[in-house]
């Protein structure tokens, strides 16, 4: 799967009280998280969307709490992909459950800027900054993660397990 | 399996529950589970989930633990329909430990209280400090509501085997240092992602003189460097608390003396101040006494880092007889029903009250928040709790300090960051 779209660029631990605050997790209407999805770091975050839909962050992305409210709520609210230097380990665990798409890249989160065009190729391993003409490696997940992307996230996944 | 087939104590809990003598870093594994935690948070979105796989029963009616306390007793219409919705399913499909308010407490205080975990378990919960239990030498650890379904419907989830930190206190610690200062000062060293996807050990002779209390406290915030699992090894303290406790019988691992380790740190823990983490990262740690000059609006004691026993009887033994500083709120809150009562027979909750404090229910309440103390703009709280994200106690310009109990309760009665020693004259 390709996926070439704008970038919303932000730092270093990116926790899931600004991914989603707290006082809205009394509820799990997705498009209701969806809109409310990064409101405490960026205000601006809505406008941003209508032209960039991949998010580009530093390190321990998504670190804090458990809850899944926070990759649903950027899921939902249309963003496509997320790449950043690392992952905090339970947001990674969730995304991949869900089926939002994950990228991990020092190089290519430092190197790209807001606004820039990336070109993702999930299944080739590569990352296209198109904006600054750079093409950035990305190493393999493990195949057990990968048959879980490959069936459309953890339950489908074990549905089908189950069947066996 | 490498020559010298030694293992830390993660490897082997996880090889133990996927039926095997080794496991090595890195590799996934599938992995029995002892007990699967859900809050009326995570639960309302993993029924969901659990319905989609049409599971018709959980695996196992007694090891399904369901607690509902970040917004309980329900603060607004919306909650109150999330706690319904998981009061039914817990009704529905017979779940033995479901904790309904009047029996709940916060649940990483209540599960160990209540002996539901034990050395060597193996635990998952949809809530991110379920590494809590580490401290009993159990592996123990946070995913989200997915899995939590998963794991209710299967008892069994995937594990990529950890690779280890040691982190070894020496040295005689300072008066009324407790975990949270050993914590945050570790947290601070190796910042907010320096232990991500590793196992954390706390071991050395400072951890054998802690009381349970204190590593609970600590094995808590393991997440808080990003960290899978944050254990001590059991020993005579945590087999004490065992045996009066655990309803299951448990089993004590130990790390080979030669596993290997990631990094090993060695902490002169007298050179350890009582510690504060600045806004807005837990790993700001600072020294109490060098924050005199922030005057705070809110002092919250509570919630499952530092709601215990001990927390109480440090907090009560600098408040007895002093008075809360004009202006600012104090909010108690006791973590369980059986520490209130303990806390209220010990006379706390009367110190406590007459000094101008306010007492509540068991609820997580502020520490997310959620309720009970939410912050306007501009406010700053000094807080036992964990987190000091930003908005993380209310409003997105507010912010959160965190400290142990001892600063919490010397800052109550001077109204800013201040140590025992300021308002005490003989400690
Ligand atoms: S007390 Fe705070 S950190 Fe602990 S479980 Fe409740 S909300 Fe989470």
């Amino acid at each position: 799967m390709i996926i070439k779209e704008k970038v919303i660029k932000y730092g270093h631990n990116v926790d899931t009280d600004v991914i989603i605050p707290a006082r809205y997790l009394n509820t799990t209407d997705e498009k209701e998280l969806a809109s409310h999805c990064f409101e405490d770091l960026d205000q601006a975050f809505a406008e941003k969307l209508k032209k960039a839909k991949i998010v580009v962050a530093g390190t321990n992305f998504g670190c804090g709490s458990s809850r899944e409210h926070a990759p649903l709520a950027i899921k939902a609210s249309g963003v496509r992909l997320v790449v950043a230097s690392s992952f905090a380990r339970i947001f990674f665990r969730n995304a991949i459950n869900i089926g939002l798409p994950l990228v991990q890249s020092s190089e290519a989160s430092q190197e790209t800027e807001e606004g820039d065009v990336l070109e993702v190729d999930l299944s080739g391993g590569s990352i296209k900054n198109v904006t600054r003409d750079k093409v950035y490696s990305i190493s393999p997940l493990p195949d057990f993660i990968q048959g879980v992307i490959q069936s459309g996230g953890y339950i489908p996944y074990i549905k089908g397990q189950m069947k066996k | 399996m490498p020559q010298n087939n030694s293992q830390t104590i993660a490897q082997k809990i996880l090889a133990a529950h996927c039926g095997r003598d080794y496991v090595s870093e890195g590799e996934i594994v599938n992995a029995g589970l002892d007990i699967v935690l859900g809050n009326d948070i995570t639960m309302p979105l993993a029924i969901q989930e659990f319905k989609k796989i049409g599971a018709e029963k959980v695996f196992d009616s007694e090891r399904v633990v369901i607690v509902p306390d970040h917004f309980t007793p329900n603060k607004d219409i919306k909650s109150a329909q999330q706690s319904q919705l998981v009061r039914e399913f817990a009704s529905a499909f017979h779940i033995k430990n479901y904790f309904e308010v009047g029996k709940m407490g916060i649940e990483h205080a209540l599960l160990p209280e209540q002996g539901l975990v034990g050395a060597g378990d193996l635990i998952i919960g949809a809530d991110s400090h379920t590494c809590t239990y580490g401290a009993l030498g159990a592996a123990s650890t946070g995913v989200g509501s997915t899995d939590l379904a998963v794991a209710m419907a299967t008892g069994k989830l995937w594990f990529r085997v950890p690779s280890s930190i040691k982190f070894v206190y020496e040295g005689k610690p300072q008066p009324w240092i407790t975990g949270k200062d050993l914590i945050l000062h570790t947290i601070g060293m190796i910042g907010v992602d320096g232990a991500l996807y590793q196992s954390m050990e706390f071991r050395g002779p400072v951890i054998g003189q802690l009381s349970m209390d204190s590593r609970f406290t600590m094995s808590n915030m393991a997440i808080e460097a990003g960290g899978k699992f944050g254990i001590i090894e059991a020993d005579k303290v945590t087999e004490q608390y065992l045996s009066q406790r655990a309803q299951r019988p448990y089993r004590v691992y130990k790390s080979d003396a030669d596993a290997s380790y990631d990094q090993v740190y060695r902490i002169d823990c007298s050179k350890i101040g009582l510690q504060v983490a600045t806004p807005h990262l837990p790993s700001n740690a600072k020294p109490a006494e060098k924050l005199s000059h922030i005057g705070i609006d809110q002092v919250v004691i509570g919630s499952c880092t530092n709601g215990r026993m001990e927390d109480l009887a440090v907090s009560a033994s600098i408040l007895k007889g002093q008075k809360v500083k004009e202006g600012l709120r104090v909010i108690v809150i006791p973590a369980t029903q059986e520490i209130y009562l303990e806390a209220m027979q010990k006379g706390y909750l009367k110190t406590f009250v007459e000094a101008g404090c306010v007492v509540s229910t068991p609820t997580c309440g502020p520490c997310l928040g959620g309720h009970m103390g939410i912050l306007a703009e501009g406010e700053k709280a000094l807080s036992t709790t964990n987190r000091n994200f930003v908005g993380r106690m209310g409003h997105p310009k507010s912010e959160v300090y965190l400290c142990g109990p001892a600063v919490a309760a010397a800052s109550a009665v001077t109204g800013h960051i201040a140590i025992p020693q300021e308002v005490m004259d003989d400690y």
